[in-house]
């Protein structure tokens, strides 16, 4: 097999990869700050809110992670010129980072909620006592600790995203994947390409794991 | 004397259950008052009620004029004036023993973090662990981190303390350590109302002692006529089991 052609694509492999970092990146900030709220919105004792979260997560559990994107690429701009009243063409990286982050809130939700109900529950009655309103209980003493434990899962679910950012191609996205994908498609021999693009993915996610791993070990003493 | 804590006729339910019958009493400025009572007598779930910890569903409590059951009531800030010292401690792990006396003065009271630090630090040495400031929580031994804890809540200079149960989690040799501090507490003049099994320290400090069972209030009187001759069967067979040891 003839990989000399991978060489002067480089540049352009790169751009993608730094497209598939930059929508990880931003899914993930956007994800575990909305997923977050959704969990207190879970953990509220304010029933509709409650419920309303509750049907959120599930809802975006059941639906297939490409139809969102599909779905987002035709909706937000709709929305957007619905609320503007002028037409608004977002381009398909808002409306993929908007679709992730939507979805991903809902995988991070999960997580964020069994974190926060894992600290006991005398640490919120001791931060009440002491007079703090419940927005300090939460971000002064409840999610410090329960982020600490649950970085690990956070990050393994987010190595499960940076393979999921591969789907971006349903709306033409030049990602890492689809970068290579076309760069083989041109010269007509795709599989030097694929081959190298799936090792890109073994390793790095293989290696995040690995680390997370570790982490994991440090974080349980 | 004024009373600082007024309890009148508290009744509690969790769904079918009564957890607290028509519970009433009060604790008087500077007065110090045990509550005892075999377990599940609802006396933490009635010290609980009186910073709103718990909720309850019929009668009032009154603390220093504000009403606790009150809708309109700004609970944070009466909790803030009342202390509460819990059976598991309760620090924050992820804080230094400094930042653990320091949070709650700055983020409640807007203390400075300097003079937050500065009075936390003087609280610390009067419960003797000025050498632990910057440890953690995880770091000391159980007696000490009730010390800590004691320090947390004297950092807000309450009105008044409640002490749940503060030595049942600690092994005995460092009990007399937290009860030292109770006791140089309740000499100074603090209000405290304490559930405790500790008896000889209730007969040291206390004015009054309060004998709870199943939710109710069987025995409200002097320590001398408690310990004496209470008047209740209930309260006999109870100072028998734990004066036995």
């Amino acid at each position: 097999m003839d990989f000399s052609q991978i060489l002067p694509a480089l540049p352009g492999l790169w751009q993608g990869m730094a497209l598939t970092l930059q929508l990880l990146i931003l899914a993930v900030l956007g994800g575990v700050a909305l997923g977050t709220l959704i969990a207190l919105g879970r953990l509220s004792h304010h029933r509709l809110l409650a419920s309303a979260a509750k049907l959120y997560v599930n809802y975006f559990r059941s639906i297939p992670l490409l139809l969102v994107i599909s779905w987002f690429y035709l909706v937000v701009p709709l929305v957007l010129q619905w609320l503007t009243g002028n037409p608004s063409p977002v381009g398909p990286f808002t409306s993929c980072l908007v679709a992730f982050v939507m979805f991903e809130a809902a995988y991070f939700a999960e997580i964020v909620r069994a974190g926060i109900q894992s600290i006991p529950k005398g640490q919120a009655g001791a931060a009440y006592a002491i007079g703090m309103s419940y927005g300090q209980v939460m971000r002064l003493v409840i999610l410090p600790q329960a982020f600490r434990k649950m970085t690990p899962l956070l990050l393994q679910q987010s190595i499960i995203l940076f393979q999921d950012t591969s789907l971006v191609y349903a709306v033409g996205l030049m990602d890492f994947l689809n970068t290579a994908r076309s760069k083989g498609d041109i010269i007509g021999q795709p599989d030097q390409f694929l081959l190298l693009a799936g090792a890109v993915y073994f390793v790095s996610s293989f290696a995040a794991s690995a680390l997370v791993k570790r982490l994991q070990q440090r974080l349980a003493i | 004397m004024s009373a600082m804590i007024r309890i009148n006729n508290v009744s509690k339910w969790y769904g079918e259950f009564q957890v607290l019958t028509e519970c009433t009493t009060q604790v008087a400025k500077g007065e110090v008052v045990v509550v005892c009572g075999p377990s599940g007598s609802g006396k933490s779930t009635l010290i609980k009620c009186v910073n709103a910890l718990e909720a309850f569903q019929k009668g009032e409590i009154i603390v220093d004029g504000t009403s606790v059951g009150d809708a309109k009531t700004d609970l944070p800030k009466l909790r803030s004036r009342v202390g509460m010292v819990f059976q598991h401690f309760e620090l924050f792990p992820h804080l230094s023993i400094t930042d653990n006396l320091a949070i709650a003065q700055v983020k409640v009271l807007g203390r400075s973090q300097d003079e937050a630090t500065e009075k936390g630090l003087k609280l610390l040495n009067r419960v003797g662990l000025k050498a632990h400031a910057h440890k953690y929580p995880g770091q000391l031994s159980g007696g000490q981190q009730q010390r800590v804890a004691i320090a947390r809540a004297l950092s807000m200079d309450p009105i008044a303390m409640l002490f749940d149960e503060p030595t049942s989690a600690l092994d005995p040799e460092m009990i007399n350590e937290v009860l030292d501090v109770m006791t140089e507490l309740a000499q100074e003049g603090m209000t405290m109302m304490c559930v405790t099994h500790e008896m000889g320290f209730a007969r040291r400090v206390a004015n009054r002692v309060i004998f709870m069972d199943r939710g109710q209030i069987i025995e409200d009187c002097g320590k001398e006529e408690f310990f004496g001759s209470p008047r209740s069967e209930r309260a006999v067979q109870f100072l028998s089991k734990i004066l036995q040891h």
